[in-house]
C-alpha cells in the first residue's frame, strides 16, 4: 500500500509486519519514534503476543535481547550514537553467541561535543563487532531492509544492524510502499533457532573458551559473514521477486559503466550524489556513484569489480578515524589493491553538517582535475580552526575547545537540521 | 522436679535433619536429586558459593518440575562450573556478561511468556532464575537488577554473597565488610582494611522496590534456604534471594569452617536473615544464642590484623556495634535470650 509517512513510522510498521516477539528499547534521538511506534502497536494489542520492555539503559536493552533471542524469540531493538556505545559490551556478546537479533541504528554523531545530528560514527565504531551492517539509502529501502534483515539474521544465526541516517531519513515524511502481512509472511518464515534454552534439551551457552578454540570460534564468525556475502544478494533478489522492488544487496552502481571517476558512499547521501552526478554528466564528465549497501561483511569483490576500470575513486564518508582519515576509505583502498587508480577521501557531514550539491560539485570538480587533496574535509571552516590553534599556541589555559569555537562563531550552533535538540 | 526439654529449633527451618520426619529431611546426595550443578566442577574445597548454588538450583528445579532456565553472571560460579567441554549444569544455562544477568533473565522470561501465549497457555510453565556474585549484583549489575525489580519481571535473582570479587583475586566490592582485608583494601595505614561507612545493603534496597519477595539466607541453614527458594518459586514477578556464602580462599579461612562461619555470621547479628513481601519485612530468623563478633572474625585471615599485638580492639568494638545495631533493627533476639 502506498502511503505518505515518517521514516521511523515506516520502519516501525515494517518491523511489526515481521511479527517480532520481544521488543526492548531505551530512548535516544533520533531513534525514538521507531520504538514509540512499535510500543503503541504492542500496547493496542495489534502484535499480540509480543512483549515490549521499557528497560533502564541500552546495555539492558541489548542484554534483554540476548536473553529473549537465546530463549527462541524473534527479537528487535533500536538505538543510536551514545546508546550504541553504552551497549557495546553486549553488542559484541550478541554476535559472539550467534544470536539473530535485529537492531536499527538511527545514525548519529558521537560526543563529546554532544551532538544529536547525523553522521556514521556510531555504526562505524562497531564495524568489527561481528554484526552484519546494512545501510539504507531511502525510507523505502530502510523498511525493506528490515524485512530482509530478519530473514538474513535468522538464516545465518547472526545479528543484523540496519543503519539509517538519523533525521534525514528517520524524521522525513516520504511516500513508501508498505507491504501487506500476507506478503511478509510468505517471505519471512517463522524463526527456527539453531540453539535454544529448552528444559527438554538442556545446553550450556556462553562457556569460557581458552586459546585452544577461541581463534576457531572467531574464524567461524568470519566464515559465516563470508557466506552472507552470497546470501545477501540472493535475499535481495528473492525480495525483488516477491515485492517487485530493488532493495539491499551488496552494492549498487549509478552511471558507473563508463565512469572515469566513481564516488563511493553509504546511506542517504547517495541520492544527493546521484543528482550531482547527473549535473556533471550533463557537462560531459564521465562520473558515477557506487553505493555500499552492505558494509559488513565488506563486499570486497563487488567493490573491486565496480572500481576495476575507473581512473579515480572518491570516497565520500560521514565518518572519520581521528589520526588516520577515512574509515570507509581504508576498506575501499583494500579492494583497490593493485588496481591503478587515484584515490581521494572526502570526510563530509559530520555532526549533521549539510552536504549540499554546490559543495559536492566543487570537490568533485577538483577531484576530476586531480587537484583535490588526498584527505579533504568538506566545508571545513578553516577560520575557526586556525583561530583555535593560534589560541592554544599562545595560551596554556586556552579553555574548552567546543565552547571556544562556538564563541568564535558568535551565534551558538550552526543551524543544521530543523527542530529542537533532544539529546 | 522435671524440666521440659527445649527444642529450640522446632518451628523453624533451622532444624537439623535428625529432628525432622523422614519426608522433610534435606537430602544431601541421592540419585533422585536433580544435581543441576553436578559434581566435577572446579570450585575450591569448602566453597560456600558452590554449596549455595547447588541447593538453590536444585530447590528451584524441584519447585518447577525441572522446567527451569538459568542466566548466570561472570564470576567464580560461572568460571568453575563451565570449563568446557565440561559443564556442571544439568539445566539450560546461559552466561552472557558480568553485569547483565538480571536483564538477560528478563529477556528469557519475556520470550517464555510469548511462547506460552502462542501455545494457548495463560502463563509460562518454564521459569527463570538469574544468579551472580556480590560484585555482579551489588556493583556492576546493579542497574540491570534494579530495572528487573522495577518492571517486576518474572525472575528470581540470586546473589551469592562472598563479600568480594573472588574470581579476579579478592578485591573489594560494595558488599565487603569494614576492616576486611582484600587485595584493594590492604591492612595498611591508620584504618587497615576496608573502610567503615561504605558499602550498601542490597537486600534492603530490594525491599524498597516493593517486589513480591525478598529473602536472605546462609549456607548454614540449608533447609531454610531451600524453603525460601521454593516459596519464591511459588510466587511470580521479581524476587530476590541474597545468600551468604563464605569463601575459604578469599577470606583466609579453613575449608571445613564454611558452614560454621555462615552460622556465626547469622548468630553474631552481622548477617540478618529475614524475609520481606511487597516491601514489608514479614519474618526474621531469631538468634538463639548471641555470639560476640570476635568469635566470627578470629577464624578469618582477612581480619587477622585486628587481633594480637598491634591489633585493633577499637575496630572490633565498631564491628560489634554494627552487629548490635542489626540485632536491634531487625529484632533478631529470641524472647528468652533477649532478657
Ligand atoms: C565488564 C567486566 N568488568 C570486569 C570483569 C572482570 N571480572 C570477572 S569476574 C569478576 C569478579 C566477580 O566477583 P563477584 O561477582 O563477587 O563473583 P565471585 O567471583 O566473587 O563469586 C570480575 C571483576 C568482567 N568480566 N567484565
Ligand atoms: S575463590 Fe571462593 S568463591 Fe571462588 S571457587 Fe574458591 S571458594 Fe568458591
Ligand atoms: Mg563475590
Amino acid at each position: 500500500m502506498i502511503k505518505q509517512t515518517e521514516g521511523s513510522q515506516a520502519v516501525a510498521e515494517a518491523v511489526a509486519l515481521c511479527r517480532p516477539e520481544v521488543i526492548c528499547a531505551y530512548p535516544i534521538s533520533p531513534q525514538t519514534h521507531i520504538v514509540e511506534g512499535l510500543g503503541a502497536l504492542v500496547k493496542a494489542g495489534d502484535l499480540a503476543p509480543c512483549e515490549f520492555l521499557n528497560v533502564e539503559s541500552e546495555f539492558a536493552a541489548m542484554s534483554v535481547a540476548i536473553g529473549s533471542s537465546a530463549a527462541g524469540a524473534r527479537t528487535y531493538t533500536a538505538t543510536a550514537s551514545q546508546g550504541l556505545l553504552f551497549m557495546v559490551e553486549a553488542v559484541y556478546n550478541a554476535s559472539g553467541l550467534g544470536l539473530p537479533i535485529v537492531m536499527t541504528v538511527a545514525n548519529r554523531a558521537i560526543g563529546a561535543p554532544i551532538n544529536i545530528w547525523n553522521d556514521h560514527s556510531d555504526s562505524m565504531s562497531q564495524r568489527d563487532c561481528g554484526w552484519i551492517q546494512l545501510f539504507a539509502e531511502s525510507n523505502q529501502e530502510a523498511l525493506d531492509l528490515h524485512i530482509q534483515a530478519f530473514k538474513l539474521a535468522e538464516e545465518m544465526s547472526m545479528p543484523v544492524m540496519v543503519c539509517m541516517d538519523g533525521f534525514i531519513l528517520t524524521h522525513a515524511y516520504e511516500q513508501v510502499d508498505m507491504p501487506d502481512q500476507a506478503q511478509v509472511d510468505a517471505f519471512l518464515p517463522p524463526y527456527e533457532p539453531r540453539q535454544v534454552l529448552d528444559p527438554a534439551e538442556p545446553v550450556s551457552i556462553g562457556a569460557m573458551v581458552g586459546p585452544e578454540a577461541f581463534m576457531e570460534v572467531r574464524y567461524l564468525a568470519h566464515a559465516k559473514q563470508t557466506m552472507a556475502l552470497d546470501r545477501i544478494p540472493e535475499i535481495a533478489a528473492e525480495f525483488k521477486e516477491a515485492f517487485g522492488r530493488d532493495a539491499g544487496g551488496l552494492v549498487r552502481g549509478y552511471r558507473i559503466e563508463d565512469a572515469e571517476t566513481i564516488v563511493v558512499a553509504l546511506g542517504s547521501v547517495v541520492g544527493t550524489l546521484e543528482e550531482t552526478i547527473d549535473t556533471m554528466r550533463a557537462e560531459g564528465v564521465k562520473i558515477g556513484v557506487l553505493s555500499i549497501r552492505c558494509f559488513r561483511p565488506f563486499p570486497m569483490a563487488a567493490v573491486r569489480a565496480a572500481l576495476a576500470r575507473t581512473a579515480r575513486v572518491v570516497v565520500l564518508e560521514k565518518s572519520f578515524a581521528v589520526g588516520l582519515g577515512g574509515i570507509v576509505s581504508t576498506d575501499v583502498r583494500l579492494a583497490m589493491v593493485r588496481i591503478h587508480v587515484r584515490g581521494y577521501t572526502v570526510v563530509a557531514g559530520l555532526g549533521g553538517r549539510p552536504i549540499t550539491q554546490d559543495s559536492l560539485l566543487r570537490v568533485l570538480r577538483l577531484a576530476v582535475a586531480d587537484e583535490l587533496k588526498n584527505l579533504t574535509f568538506l566545508d571545513l571552516d578553516w577560520d575557526i580552526v586556525n583561530r583555535h590553534l593560534a589560541r592554544e599556541a599562545a595560551t596554556r589555559r586556552s579553555g574548552p575547545i567546543a565552547e571556544n569555537l562556538l564563541r568564535d562563531i558568535g551565534s551558538g550552533a550552526r543551524p543544521t537540521t530543523a527542530g529542537k535538540a533532544q539529546p | 522436679m522435671t524440666q521440659p526439654i527445649k527444642f529450640y529449633q522446632t518451628g523453624t527451618f533451622t532444624v537439623g535433619n535428625r529432628l525432622l520426619p523422614e519426608g522433610q529431611r534435606s537430602v544431601q546426595s541421592s540419585e533422585a536429586r536433580d544435581n543441576s550443578l553436578n559434581s566435577g566442577h572446579r570450585a575450591c574445597q569448602g566453597c560456600g558459593e558452590a554449596l549455595g548454588a547447588r541447593y538453590v538450583v536444585d530447590a528451584a528445579m524441584r519447585a518447577t518440575d525441572g522446567q527451569l532456565i538459568a542466566a548466570n553472571a561472570t564470576g567464580c560460579l560461572e568460571v568453575f562450573s563451565t570449563p568446557y567441554p565440561e559443564t556442571s549444569w544439568q539445566l539450560p544455562w546461559l552466561h552472557s556478561l558480568f553485569g547483565n544477568a538480571a536483564a538477560v533473565g528478563s529477556g528469557i522470561a519475556a520470550a517464555l511468556k510469548v511462547k506460552a501465549l502462542k501455545a494457548g497457555q495463560g502463563q509460562a510453565t518454564t521459569r527463570v532464575i538469574a544468579q551472580g556474585g556480590d560484585g555482579g549484583t551489588t556493583d556492576i549489575g546493579f542497574g540491570c537488577l534494579s530495572g528487573m525489580f522495577e518492571r517486576n519481571d518474572d525472575v528470581l535473582y540470586i546473589c551469592y554473597d562472598n563479600e568480594g570479587y573472588m574470581n579476579t583475586g579478592v578485591q573489594r566490592s560494595s558488599a565487603t565488610p569494614p576492616a576486611a582485608r582484600t587485595a584493594t583494601t590492604q591492612p595498611l595505614g591508620p584504618e587497615p582494611g576496608a573502610e567503615f561507612g561504605k558499602g550498601k545493603n542490597v537486600p534492603l534496597i530490594a525491599v524498597a522496590h516493593e517486589i513480591p519477595y525478598v529473602a536472605t539466607a546462609t549456607v548454614a541453614d540449608l533447609h531454610d534456604l531451600e524453603a525460601k527458594v521454593e516459596k519464591a518459586m511459588r510466587l511470580h514477578g521479581a524476587r530476590y534471594l541474597h545468600v551468604f556464602v563464605p569463601c575459604p580462599l578469599g577470606w583466609g579461612a579453613a575449608s571445613c569452617d564454611t558452614i560454621r562461619l555462615a552460622r556465626l555470621a547469622r548468630e553474631t547479628g552481622l548477617f540478618p536473615v529475614f524475609e520481606a513481601e511487597n516491601g514489608e519485612i514479614t519474618s526474621v530468623t531469631k538468634i538463639r544464642r548471641p555470639v560476640p563478633v570476635d568469635e566470627y572474625l578470629r577464624l578469618q585471615k582477612r581480619f587477622a590484623h585486628l587481633f594480637g599485638a598491634g591489633g585493633h580492639p577499637e575496630t572490633i568494638a565498631r564491628i560489634q556495634a554494627m552487629a548490635d545495631k542489626n540485632i536491634k533493627r531487625f529484632g533478631l533476639l529470641a524472647e528468652e535470650s533477649a532478657a
